[in-house]
């Protein structure tokens, strides 16, 4: 959470709010990557692609 | 008084230093223990030295500070892939999953690492981040000897900057300018390493070193340098540059250059490593040498323009060839030069730890205007009498121990006469890339088969580097035309007339490989092939052993100087302690080791002409 919370804070520092939602897409797909590495969720990245 | 630990570490050249009250304590590389070169890990061995001789645990520190900025790094990425979109999906998809899952959580990765090190309260460390750029500005400027000075960082890229111009006063640092990625002359100069079939990021001195076999009026030479500034790099009056990037291929690929294109501008493809080297591609690097001094010297000239400042100091891997830096004394656009010997990624540990110091903590800075704080650059560790013995028993090795250091220097210098090269281990370990007298391996420079020897037989690498010599400092100019001291072996600079031999007339005609083995003066193992040398100066101040051994070899030969090269093989880390100095001793035709007062000689160690035994498996540079 922290490193969340820094993120957040860096992206209204820098004013950089187009970077919000694509760094919270990249967050989501990172998550689904690391459970996809061991679980049922793989296939389900694949349609996503 | 702070005490604080500065960090690298995650790309390349991972190392920790502390500073206490602004002083630097201990500083070392990662790789040094792990025997991985340019290890990119969590510097846990380094962390852990480090606080051992300051004597501290992880809670007596009043800040623990990373050098660059991640964040901004992430957005330099992501900026960086948007603008090139739909180009350089492949690297996007392969630098995410390191982002997501390590990078951008690095302050978790940073508190993992620390348990390694040690038990700590997290609620009394204090972990800040400095940016890359700052890191190499303050690591030059806080640990030089002046109180006010113009800043010059060159290097590859840090989070958005490559290069940036600052100034200095008292305890306080402002960058002025920055030159932003992807226009980079360290990316410019890698470019060409790689072209060159050199690894990036570790055979940049290659190309520096293979520069002076290019003829520097052919015609080939004089085309290749235009076609550079025509077509790849526009160098403005400031020494900006701009780099055309349909040629290059690093911003979004996975390769440095369009291969194509280049082969097309320069007329031959790239080189494959371990390729025979021809003389195109000597020329090619004396073109790429050339406009890289030419870039530097218009960036310095801004610097001073702008702050008005006599001394300078430099930071950043570009700041350590010095071939640059030797045109840089020579044009005389400052008084005074000041580089930091650990100009690369790991000196950010410790400029990281000294901005915080003076610019976070806003302690007082005090300077005798004579002395840096880098002591020699002998920060690492040390090993006791006790643990020497403890190698002898544990490698079974034949030693004499000399009681008398006289005595000691004495034999040596009379053995380095006679032609046998010296492994040489004492007191602290040097930080930063060069060895310098704590960790090297040492030769007789006047016998001119000593490169050939020392870069087959002893290194095991390619034929054509040159070696540098150690001279006493108050003899430099009997050698040298280099008036200031040189204590890092960060200037090049020529060899006096009266020492140079007279060419073959048809020299220019030759090959590379023939004027390789050209006897060019009566120090011919450290004059390279334009009679210039990568000097380093002793001083007894700060490397009294050293300064001794020299002095001694001077006493006998009437020359002081000696071939100074690094402890270890290729690919292989300079060595840290005994055992891997004596393991590198028995791996290779050295004649004999030294190790504080122990004397080892090869042929009267046990089982010393099988040589394999004592080989360890390196990955080649």
């Amino acid at each position: 959470m922290d490193s969340i919370k820094d993120i957040w804070l860096f992206i209204i520092n820098r004013k950089k709010y187009w970077l919000a939602p694509v760094i919270a897409v990249l967050l989501l797909l990172g998550i689904l990557i690391i459970f996809g590495g061991s679980s049922a969720i793989a296939p389900f990245i694949y349609t996503l692609f | 008084m702070k005490n604080i630990l500065g960090i690298s570490c995650f790309y390349h050249d991972s190392a920790a230093a502390i500073t206490s009250g602004g002083t630097i304590v201990a500083a070392a590389q990662e790789e040094r223990f792990t025997r991985r070169k340019h290890d990119a890990g969590f510097p846990t061995n380094a962390i852990r030295y480090c606080l051992e001789e300051a004597g501290l645990t992880l809670n007596d520190l009043d800040a623990i500070v990373f050098y660059d900025k991640p964040l901004l790094k992430f957005e330099r990425l992501l900026e960086t892939y948007f603008a090139f979109a739909p180009k350089g999906l492949l690297s996007f998809l392969k630098a995410m999953p390191v982002w997501l899952h390590e990078k951008l959580f690095l302050k978790k990765q940073i508190y993992d690492g620390l348990t390694d090190v040690g038990p700590y309260d997290k609620r009394k460390i204090k972990l800040l981040f400095s940016e890359h750029h700052l890191s190499h500005a303050a690591s030059a400027f806080y640990a030089s000897p002046y109180r006010n000075a113009a800043i010059l960082t060159i290097d590859g890229v840090g989070e958005w900057s490559t290069a940036s111009i600052g100034i200095g006063k008292e305890n306080k640092i402002s960058i002025i300018k920055e030159l932003h990625f992807p226009h980079s002359v360290g990316l410019l100069y890698s470019a060409f390493t790689y072209f060159l079939g050199f690894r990036v990021n570790s055979g940049e001195y290659k190309l520096m070193g293979l520069a002076p076999y290019g003829h520097p009026h052919a015609p080939q030479t004089i085309g290749f340098t235009e076609t550079i500034k025509g077509k790849l790099v526009a160098i403005k009056e400031d020494g900006s540059i701009w780099l055309d990037q349909d040629y290059f291929n690093y911003a979004t690929g996975l390769r440095m250059v369009r291969h194509d294109k280049w082969a097309d501008l320069f007329g031959f493809p790239p080189r494959t490593e371990g390729s025979a080297i021809e003389q195109h591609h000597c020329n090619l690097a004396l073109a790429i040498q050339k406009v890289t001094e030419e870039i530097v010297l218009k960036m310095a000239n801004e610097a001073r323009k702008i702050t008005g400042e006599q001394n300078l100091v430099m930071a950043g891997g570009v700041a350590l060839n010095c071939v640059a830096n030797g045109r840089l004394l020579r044009e005389k656009i400052f008084d005074n030069i000041y580089i930091q010997p650990a100009a690369g990624d790991a000196g950010g540990a410790l400029g990281a730890a000294l901005a915080v110091n003076f610019m976070y903590f806003d302690e007082e800075r005090s300077t005798d205007g004579i002395h840096d704080l880098m002591a020699g650059a002998y920060l690492g560790p040390e090993y006791s009498e006790k643990e020497i013995s403890a190698m002898n028993r544990k490698a079974s090795s034949v030693y004499t121990h000399f009681t008398n250091f006289n005595e000691l220097t004495s034999f040596i210098a009379g053995r380095l006469a006679s032609g046998d090269v010296v492994g040489w281990f004492q007191g602290r370990m040097e930080f930063g890339p060069r060895a310098l007298g704590n960790r090297s391996i040492l030769a007789d420079a006047r016998d001119p088969d000593m490169q050939k020897k020392l870069n087959l037989k002893i290194k095991y690498r390619e034929g054509f580097r040159p070696f540098a010599p150690s001279v006493l400092a108050e003899d430099t100019t009997r050698y040298f035309d280099l008036a200031p001291a040189s204590p890092y072996m960060l200037f090049v600079a020529p060899v006096t007339n009266n020492h140079r031999k007279e060419l073959p007339v048809n020299y220019n005609e030759l090959t590379y490989a023939d004027r390789l083995y050209c006897t060019r003066s009566d120090i011919p193992s450290v004059t390279h092939l334009d009679f210039s040398a990568r000097i380093q100066t002793v001083h007894k101040e700060t490397n009294s052993r050293y300064w001794d051994l020299i002095n001694a070899f001077k006493q006998q030969t009437g020359y002081s100087l000696l071939i100074n090269t690094s402890f270890n093989v290729r690919g292989e880390p300079i060595v840290c302690t005994p055992l891997d100095a004596y393991t590198c001793f028995m791996s290779t035709d050295m004649d004999i080791l030294v190790i504080g007062d122990y004397v080892y000689l090869k042929t009267e160690q046990p089982d010393w002409q099988n040589i394999d035994k004592w080989k360890r498996e390196f990955t080649i540079d």
